[in-house]
């Protein structure tokens, strides 16, 4: 479980996150949506550690990750998983290399045993026959899925993803949200996604915090936010006429409006 | 003031110990044939041509009661004071400082480093240590070599012209000799070498946005470096040499 106390975070005299506090539960795929530039992303890196946090403090499964110092925020990191919107795969390394470069820095596995994670991994994602191209020769679809096998080679406890599907088509983009949804439920891990692809609330979520103007201004799950909550939440999720349509015909994947 | 922190502030982050030795071995081992074989293309061209213009240059100043052998003693001199240990940086602060801010830039705006950072490994360590430690390595033997095929291709030109006999030029090249000259080279290029790579690595590493901004940083990265190259040159020059 991942909790957030009070984060604040200013750039200037621009407040971009007041006071945030969320709670990221285990075993479940916990979406945080809002509109471009509303703070999700700096949400995202203050939780990781990429930003600090002005006042507040992030903890993972009850250990102060802020207040703690480099050598031991290490020692978290290698317990965390991330999915980048761009993949951000080492281009200058194959996918199997990409998917074994955790392991290789982190692990006392052997090269065999390295060899035999990172193998598997790939299979998970199902790329078993991918592992000796280079990210450029992959497609959109298959960098996200190197990006997975890469995240959980470590067998992760928490797993971040940032617009996991941004420049996917649809049906690829489904592809990787219910990847994103059994790893989940298969790893036991808590995973954070940030989004604002509809579809892929609906698809993947468990839990769903809306962040609007730097604060978690709604928290609930997908049959709540069908029935709506407050303007800024009805402003987001039912902009396209998809969604009009969801909450009109009243039903997605067995939710009930 | 703010640039000079933060450069500082990255280096005490680059000089940490590996997170893997064996990796960081391997880094070494690339960035040693990237920045150091892979240049000595360009050092041996510019070393060759320069050696040989230096000794036309210094046969046509000469002249009546002025020694033959000046030639090759200009030549040598020439070469090992400045040609080899200033030029052959500010040429490389070109090439190689160019490809590393490319490299690094290009890591950054395509979230590569957050991911090293993400993932727990020392990012800055892990990209720029091994740069810094191969260019203070590998530049030095980089200028030896251009200080050698210099002045060989100073003798071959003016024995070939008929400018300077061999006899001469030899005699030239080792009169008032001191060894210190050689060692005052030796620790400027050093001193170079350190900036080139990690003035370049900073520029990279702390590049925003896109392809153009990447560009821009690579830019930065050889001017600001040869600047630096140059203020250290005289700044070095006086305390070594008076």
């Amino acid at each position: 479980m991942i909790q957030l106390h009070n984060i604040h975070k200013s750039f200037g005299d621009h407040n971009v996150l007041q006071d945030v506090s969320a709670v990221f539960e285990r075993g479940k795929v916990n979406f945080v949506i809002g509109r471009s530039g509303s703070g999700k992303s700096v949400m995202t890196k203050c939780t990781v550690g990429l930003i600090e946090p002005d006042q507040g403090f992030v903890s993972y499964d009850g250990r102060d990750f802020t207040a703690m110092k480099k050598r031991e925020r290490g020692m978290i990191r290698q317990e965390i998983g991330m999915l980048f919107q761009g993949s951000a795969l080492f281009d200058s390394m194959s996918v199997k290399d990409n998917v074994q470069f955790p392991l290789q820095m982190f692990s006392k596995l052997s090269k065999a045993e390295i060899e035999k994670r990172a193998s598997a991994c790939l299979e998970r994602v199902e790329l078993e026959d991918a592992g000796s191209r280079f990210p450029s020769e992959c497609s959109g679809g298959m960098q996200k899925r190197v990006g997975i096998a890469r995240a959980i080679a470590m067998n992760p406890k928490y797993l971040f993803c940032d617009e996991p599907n941004s420049g996917l088509d649809p049906q690829t983009a489904i592809v990787i949200d219910n990847l994103i949804k059994d790893i989940t439920v298969e790893y036991q891990m808590t995973t954070v996604v940030v989004s604002h692809d509809m579809n892929s609330v609906m698809e993947a979520s468990d839990t769903i915090h809306f962040v609007h103007n730097g604060r978690i201004c709604w928290k609930g799950d997908r049959q709540q936010l069908l029935r709506g909550g407050n303007q800024e939440l009805e402003d987001f999720v039912f902009a396209s006429d998809l969604m009009r349509q969801v909450r009109m015909h009243g039903n997605h994947k067995g939710d009930e409006s | 003031m703010f640039h000079i922190g933060r450069y500082v502030q990255l280096l005490s982050r680059s000089f940490r110990r590996p997170e893997k030795w064996g990796i960081f071995r391997q880094l070494l081992t690339n960035e040693l044939e990237s920045i150091g074989l892979q240049s000595i293309g360009i050092v041996v061209l510019l070393s060759i041509f320069m050696g040989a213009v230096i000794c036309l240059q210094t046969a046509h100043q000469i002249g009546g009661w002025i020694p033959v052998y000046t030639i090759g003693f200009t030549v040598r001199q020439t070469m090992i004071l400045e040609f080899s240990p200033t030029l052959i940086p500010v040429i490389l602060a070109g090439k190689v400082g160019s490809n590393i801010a490319s490299q690094i830039g290009t890591m950054r705006v395509t979230e590569q480093i957050d991911a090293l950072d993400i993932m727990g490994v020392n990012s800055a360590g892990y990209l720029i240590l091994p740069k810094i430690l191969a260019g203070v390595f590998i530049v030095p033997f980089l200028v030896v070599l251009s200080m050698v095929l210099g002045v060989g291709a100073g003798a071959w030109i003016g024995v070939a012209t008929g400018v300077s006999p061999l006899a001469d030029f030899e005699y030239g090249m080792q009169v008032d000799f001191r060894v210190f000259d050689v060692a005052y080279a030796l620790i400027k290029t050093t001193i170079f070498g350190f900036i080139l790579t990690s003035v370049s690595a900073y520029h990279g590493f702390y590049a925003r946005g896109g392809a153009l901004e990447v560009g821009r940083s690579s830019t930065k990265a050889v001017v600001w470096s040869v600047v630096i190259i140059m203020i250290s040159n005289l700044l070095l020059t006086q305390m070594l040499l008076n």
